[in-house]
């Protein structure tokens, strides 16, 4: 099953961690080596996938259109659908980025007895993918409580936020509850719906069930299995590492050191995944071009640089042969001179 | 390279806001918070390890089963009786606020609402 590989993937990276740790020393290991291993690989990855991207050319202009082009004047352009320039292009990207307004078109088909094909609008998919991404956001915004001495004010005023429900102590924060729905949701579309499941592959569950473990242990860590979990001892060890003095003063739970391991497994993976949709989604030439083809000339960049040759110059250059073999010529062979 | 005049700024831009935790501690790691203990008071409620990592549970159920359940119960300890309750217990031996609770609750950026009801001791 395209499923199972991946779970036992993210089990035995948990067991790794929890096992790993336990063996004297390798805390270190755990909580310094493997940390700065994992970030080196995130940024040099993440910059060699974009250049990489960058280096490709683009042979023609395919911006993915699906409103009216501009057009005559009485003509209505769709300025988001298609765009013509600069501004209208970036308008377009950002609602992208920051609001998924591809998915909020999605449609379902479905098949009835006549044979009768309907379309119908279908928002799960952007409603559950937008909650998960922003949650992610907010919980990434939320850790740097650990990472910033003192803590900014955007920080806490994030968790304050979140944990505005005042629920329990330690207090519940809403965007872990957001982000479980989130991946849960992505995670059972790929199980209940016959479409994605069959496009399904192992690098689809792999990235969901490893958020899915860094949630768990994150969750587990704050409310349930506390013991050994010294937040003071996290957080200079969290601070040591980014000021590139890391620093372990105190024994802290294995459960920390798994969570950990599997963040680092995410950060390394990420660059070599489709989780670079997120570098990707700049880069993507069907979105971020103009539809100006019949204003602008695009020059495909590989095209091989090729001389004008005119029918007079080609004449000139064959004119003896076309004569010799009898085909008409515009201009006559020179008039032989007499030896 | 194809727009490098859009790309390299971007990618730069992206390394800069994500290692932002280097520049804003400037290689600075600063101290671990040093709560001042009480001098006279050998034993918490709880022993160090639990107390540490389980006393917001604690008071959270001592609020839930005095306020809301009216269950003033008390607990020995020692051979003397204690109350649950924040200021009368905790704060009896813990008498600063500023030089024990917020100690480690500002390095941490934890901010219990404790405060919202009760009356910190004047310091």
């Amino acid at each position: 099953m395209k499923y199972a590989f991946p779970l036992a993937a993210v089990v035995a990276l948990v067991l790794i961690a929890l096992i790993g740790v336990q063996i004297p020393g390798m805390q270190y290991f755990f909580g310094v080596v493997i940390p700065y291993l994992a970030m080196a690989l995130f940024l040099g990855g993440f910059c060699y996938r974009i250049i990489s991207w960058a280096k490709s050319p683009v042979p023609f202009k395919i911006p993915t259109t699906c409103g009216q082009g501009y057009s005559l004047p009485w003509i209505k352009q769709d300025k988001l659908e298609a765009p013509v320039n600069t501004s209208q292009v970036v308008a377009r990207m950002f609602l992208e980025i920051f609001l998924f307004r591809s998915l909020w078109r999605n449609t379902k088909a479905t098949v009835y007895d006549g044979p009768k094909l309907t379309y119908e609008s279908s928002k799960w998919l952007w409603l559950f993918g937008i909650l998960f991404h922003y949650s992610f956001l907010l919980v990434v915004i939320r850790h740097m409580r650990l990472f910033l001495d003192p803590v900014p004010f955007l920080v806490s005023f994030v968790e304050v936020g979140d944990s505005l429900l005042q629920i329990g102590a330690p207090t519940m924060y809403m965007t872990d509850v957001t982000l479980v729905l989130g991946l849960l949701f992505l995670f059972g579309r790929r199980l209940v719906n016959p479409h994605v499941r069959y496009i399904s592959l192992a690098n689809d569950y792999f990235p969901l069930f490893l958020i899915f473990g860094v949630a768990t242990t994150g969750i587990l860590m704050r409310f349930y299995l506390r013991s050994d979990v010294d937040i003071n001892a996290i957080k200079q060890l969290a601070v040591g590492l980014v000021t590139l003095h890391p620093t372990i003063t105190a024994e802290i739970s294995a459960l920390f050191y798994a969570h950990l391991f599997l963040v680092c497994a995410l950060l390394a993976y990420f660059p070599f995944s489709k989780l670079m949709h997120m570098g990707g989604v700049f880069m993507s030439p069907t979105r971020n071009m103009a539809n100006d083809t019949r204003m602008k000339r695009h020059v495909n960049p590989w095209n091989p640089t090729i001389k004008p040759h005119s029918y007079a110059g080609y004449e000139d250059e064959f004119r003896a042969d076309m004569v010799e073999q009898g085909i008409p010529v515009e201009k006559e062979l020179p008039p032989k001179t007499d030896e | 390279m194809y727009d490098s005049g859009k790309i390299i700024p971007g990618l730069i831009i992206f390394v800069l806001f994500i290692t932002i935790p280097i520049w804003y501690n400037h290689g600075d790691a600063g101290d671990a918070p040093k709560p001042e203990l009480p001098k006279d008071a050998k034993n918490c409620v709880l022993p160090v390890e639990d107390i540490r990592a389980n006393h917001m549970q604690l008071l959270n159920t001592w609020r839930d089963e005095v306020l809301r359940d009216g269950e003033r119960g008390s607990f020995e300890l020692d051979g003397k009786q204690y109350q649950k309750s924040l200021m009368l217990t905790c704060m009896e031996c813990h008498t600063s606020k500023k030089k024990f609770c917020d100690t480690c609750h500002d390095y941490a950026s934890v901010k219990p609402y404790c405060w919202d009801c009760h009356i910190a001791p004047v310091e």
